[in-house]
């Protein structure tokens, strides 16, 4: 056991992740060397993840209000009005590091984590997606995190009771040392019974919920925060362990105890767990807060101060609770079998004091713990951008050859092998299941209001271009939320960067962060929530950039959705929002990696005006009833999108002959676009629509009969298709066993 | 007619059963935390689905040991309709209400996704609205879904007539002996199954298969009089 009065040596100041310019600033700010639980506190604070100190300067550049945001970044998780009293409460989180270390927990704590996020406010949780990104598939590593992170996903979210209803999954050896997994969860809370961390009133109780403290994960957050090497394996312990069974039970606690009346302020403990957690609701509400540590709940003996402050154990909450309402929420956690136990009370003289056998342990000034945090502007360079691909580099492969190994590839084939783990209807609100562009929940049984969900980025264009890619991922998740008839709402960004100290790497994150920033604000779609991880690199490498987008949309009535699949024979088929040749950016798509090994040229360029009005024109479509199938066009262009609409169906189709090189026009990935059916009855009135308002739309071919053509290359079957399609995943992970 | 739901830390399907019970029923069911010691009248008594006390011990064995369960027992002996589904399911069999167990589906993957189940007697008070033979769609979402029981019990309730439902046309997801996905007991009051008719009853959940369970749950006396 460390002894609270042990010397502060440089070493461990450097073992706890901080500079000696940031320990030098612990000392001017107290006074005297700190004591050991006073540094543990301070490292969990100020390390990266809790802090956002590279991150925040370029963050603050972001929209993040709109008519119908009521909270955005800085709370638990971001908080949107969706008429009707109701508002929709959502965030995305990333738990990298830790499914690295131990997939199955990582994952399943990540989940668990942001549920806690949404329900801290008092949601409902409704709906759940994740982003995943691992290595090359041939790397030995890859089918063991791919089988853990999946199976720690459904464990916790199935068991929980959360439809996991979207997300995606890619690979690329640049995630071979350092895979991503990004949750998000959403759910619902009336407009005007939102719960915040913010601690209001002096001497009032602060009292412990959930399950009890243990030594799990303790200096997690600030293991989040640094670079992996080969004794990653050594941290296996700083990784927490899910128990979604009380994660169940603590949310209906917590539900129950929020309508009883008895909380003014609730804060779930997620990284550096009570510390995060007591500083914040203090901070935030200009008050201090005493904690006697020896009345804890703890499930292993003789935890120190230091240890008990610094543990990530999972499903724990804090709250300031209205003292003449005690026993009735004691009442509400004994029923559900969870601690309760008055932990501490609010001060007015804004210290953090910390007791534990009685002495005091740490006393800190509470504001400064958070405020005086250090914030950085990291020197950045502008990243280096690959040439565009010269006018006649037109690599050339049979067009039906070519779709049969794009849609058959790790990418881009079917992840039913992944949504088939996670119970996607529980609930009974799961209107478009997995699999499409966005899913859509209905928000109340037998009510007709429905939300749509959609994540996307797309790290090679990242790479390639960060601002285009940061436009890229904004743009895809609107394209995908319209596709469905709903209006886009807002988005939670998880952004996902190498080591910002390197400048290139902050170069990456800056023109990314532009990029979203320009696009959200193009789209009036702004970012009410969002979690920023950097350091994922291994041995010096860092993965591509990745910042994921998560997107949610209204839509008023569900059942006047659009899905992607062709809905009957004899349809014509247009492409909206394309140019007159079709399109033709084939630098940095998956036909030139997958088809033909190479990963280069520039990044596709998006048009943000031009995105918005043909977006907007698709989506009255929609709503007007007019589309029988909306699908856009991103990876693997116009062949697949087309694929991907027959293999949904069973139905062929007839794509013309286009004006341009085959190549170009069926494999490029140029934004904006999108691929819709209607009754050849109608098309000339949509047709007359387009051109009033100004938008692309061209005829492109018909639905019908059981192949897909197009233009002049060989008929595929939709069947052949659709085998090639679900192929991969399984027979990939059965090698495994 | 009224209803019950059995509640259990850990379940997660009672607001869909309520929802089907209350569509079927016209009426709220009533739900029936696991500490009591009796259920209030009802017809018909339904224990849901999700993952009681984690099914971190054999899934349902817990549950099956709760207080409330004496009395479930004690209704299901006097003939009252007991439905369980999914856990559920595991949990009556864990207390004996029916034969057999559930074990680790044999792909050892949870498994979401829709079945088919063929009807095997429509002369129950759980299938009237069906037709013998008739195919339907449900979904499943469990990982425990493998049914099992000794040769001697499964000839007793094959030629006794109590495999109610069977994964049909290829679609047993969890290698169940004989392709049973639901069982009654001898007396014909008490069915247990793994997919979620539940999930079923509404055009936009993908079909209205599985409401006519909880039609039939509630045909009440004038179509039996009938």
């Amino acid at each position: 056991m460390i002894p609270n009065e042990i010397a502060i040596t440089p070493e461990l100041v450097a073992d706890h992740g901080l500079k000696p310019e940031e320990y030098q600033k612990i000392l001017d700010l107290i006074g005297r060397e700190p004591s050991i639980t006073e540094l543990g506190i301070f490292s969990a604070m100020w390390n990266e993840h809790c802090s956002y100190k590279s991150s925040k300067k370029w963050l603050k550049t972001l929209p993040i209000s709109g008519p119908r945001v009521i909270q955005g970044p800085g709370e638990n998780a971001g908080v949107v009005d969706i008429g009707d009293g109701q508002a929709v409460v959502f965030k995305m989180e990333s738990h990298n590091h830790p499914s690295y270390i131990e997939p199955y927990q990582g994952a399943a704590t990540g989940v668990g984590g942001i549920l806690r996020d949404v329900f801290t406010m008092g949601a409902r949780p409704i709906a759940a997606m994740n982003a995943l990104r691992f290595g090359d598939p041939e790397h030995p590593k890859t089918r063991h995190l791919v089988s853990g992170v999946v199976a720690g996903i459904g464990g916790y979210g199935n068991s929980f009771g959360v439809p996991t209803v979207g997300g995606e999954v890619n690979f690329h050896r640049r995630y071979n040392g350092n895979i991503l997994v990004n949750a998000f969860a959403a759910g619902i809370a009336e407009t005007d019974k939102i719960f915040y961390s913010k601690a209001e009133g002096v001497g009032l109780p602060v009292v412990y919920l959930g399950a009890k403290t243990g030594r799990d994960g303790v200096g997690g957050a600030t293991m989040a925060s640094a670079e992996f090497d080969e004794k990653i394996e050594e941290k296996r312990p700083t990784v927490q362990v899910g128990d979604p069974f009380t994660e169940k039970c603590l949310l209906e606690a917590c539900l129950e105890l929020m309508a009883s009346g008895a909380v003014i302020a609730i804060q779930d403990m997620g990284a550096a767990g009570l510390t995060c957690s007591a500083v914040e609701m203090g901070a935030k509400g200009d008050l201090g807060i005493r904690l006697d540590l020896d009345r804890v709940p703890c499930r292993e003996e003789a935890m120190t101060a230091y240890e008990m402050m610094l543990s990530e154990s999972q499903e724990r909450m804090l709250m300031v609770l209205d003292p003449a309402k005690e026993d009735v929420a004691r009442a509400i956690f004994d029923k559900w079998g969870l601690d309760f136990a008055v932990v501490g009370e609010t001060t007015d003289d804004l210290r953090f004091l910390i007791l534990r056998h009685g002495e005091t342990v740490a006393d800190l000034p509470i504001k400064e713990l958070g405020d005086e945090a250090p914030e950085y502007d990291r020197p950045w360079i502008e990243p280096a951008r690959p040439a565009p691909l010269a006018e006649n580099d037109i690599p050339q492969a049979d067009i039906a050859e070519a779709l049969m190994t794009l849609i058959g590839s790790p990418d881009l084939s079917s992840r039913r092998w992944v949504w088939e783990q996670y119970d996607h209807l529980i609930l009974g609100n799961t209107v478009q299941r997995p699999g499409g562009d966005a899913a859509v929940v209905r928000v109340d049984e037998g009510k007709p209001k429905g939300l749509a969900f959609a994540a996307d980025v797309t790290p090679r264009y990242c790479l390639a271009d960060p601002f285009e890619g940061g436009k890229q991922a904004v743009a895809e998740v609107w394209r995908n939320l319209t596709c469905t008839g709903a209006e886009p709402l807002a988005i939670t960004d998880n952004l996902n960067f190498g080591n910002p100290e390197k400048p290139e790497i902050m170069g990456q994150f800056v023109r990314a962060v532009q990029g979203i920033g320009e696009a959200c604000k193009a789209l009036d779609f702004p970012v009410v929530s969002g979690n920023v991880s950097l350091y994922n690199e291994t041995h010096g490498e860092a993965i591509m950039p990745t910042p994921a987008i998560a997107g949610v949309g209204l839509v008023p009535d569900v059942t006047k959705t659009a899905r992607a699949a062709f809905s009957g024979n004899d349809e014509a088929i247009l492409l909206a929002g394309a140019p007159a040749d079709w399109g033709g950016h084939l630098g940095q798509s998956l036909y030139l990696r997958e088809v033909h090994g190479r990963e280069d040229g520039s990044a596709p360029h998006v048009d943000l005006t031009a995105e918005r009005r043909t977006g907007d024109f698709i989506r009255a479509l929609v709503r007007d009833g007019k589309l029988t199938a909306v699908h856009d066009c991103s990876d693997g262009g116009l062949a697949v999108t087309l694929a991907e609409m027959a293999m949904a169906s069973g139905i062929g189709a007839k794509i013309e002959t286009p004006p341009v090189d085959p190549v170009c026009a069926f494999f490029g990935e140029d934004q904006g676009r999108y691929v819709v059916t209607l009754p050849e009855s109608a098309v000339a009135g949509v047709m007359a629509a387009a051109k009033d308002a100004g938008v692309a739309l061209l005829r492109i071919g018909t639905t019908g009969g059981d192949a897909l053509e197009l233009g002049a290359a060989g008929p595929l079957k939709v069947a052949s298709l659709a085998a090639r399609h679900e192929a991969w995943f399984p027979a990939y992970m059965r090698a495994v066993q | 007619m009224k209803s019950a739901i059995i509640l259990f830390p850990g379940l997660n399907r009672e607001r869909d059963m309520a929802t089907a019970l209350r569509r079927a029923s016209g009426h709220e069911p009533a739900m029936v935390w696991h500490t009591e010691s009796e259920i209030p009248a009802a017809d018909v008594i339904v224990v849901p689905g999700g993952f009681s006390y984690g099914d971190y011990l054999r899934c349902g064995a817990i549950a099956a040991r709760s207080p409330i369960m004496a009395d479930l027992v004690r209704k299901a002996a006097a003939g009252v309709t007991v439905l369980g589904v999914c856990n559920g399911f595991q949990i009556l069999t864990e207390a004996g209400l029916l034969p057999g167990a559930l074990m680790r589906n044999a792909g050892l993957k949870f498994v979401c996704r829709e079945v088919r189940l063929q009807v095997e007697r429509a002369d129950t008070r759980f299938t009237s609205r069906y037709a013998k033979g008739e195919v339907f769609r449900t979904p499943v979402a469990h990982g425990d879904g493998n049914y099992f029981a000794d040769p001697e019990t499964l000839a007793r309730i094959e030629g006794e007539g109590q495999v109610l439902l069977r994964y049909a046309d290829g679609t047993n997801c969890n290698g169940s002996v004989n392709d049973i996905a639901g069982v009654l007991n001898p007396a014909g009051n008490v069915l247990g199954m793994m997919p979620h008719p539940e999930n079923m009853i509404d055009p936009l959940q993908g079909g209205t298969d599985g409401f006519r369970l909880f039609q039939s749950l509630f045909a009440g006396d004038a179509e039996k009089a009938a």
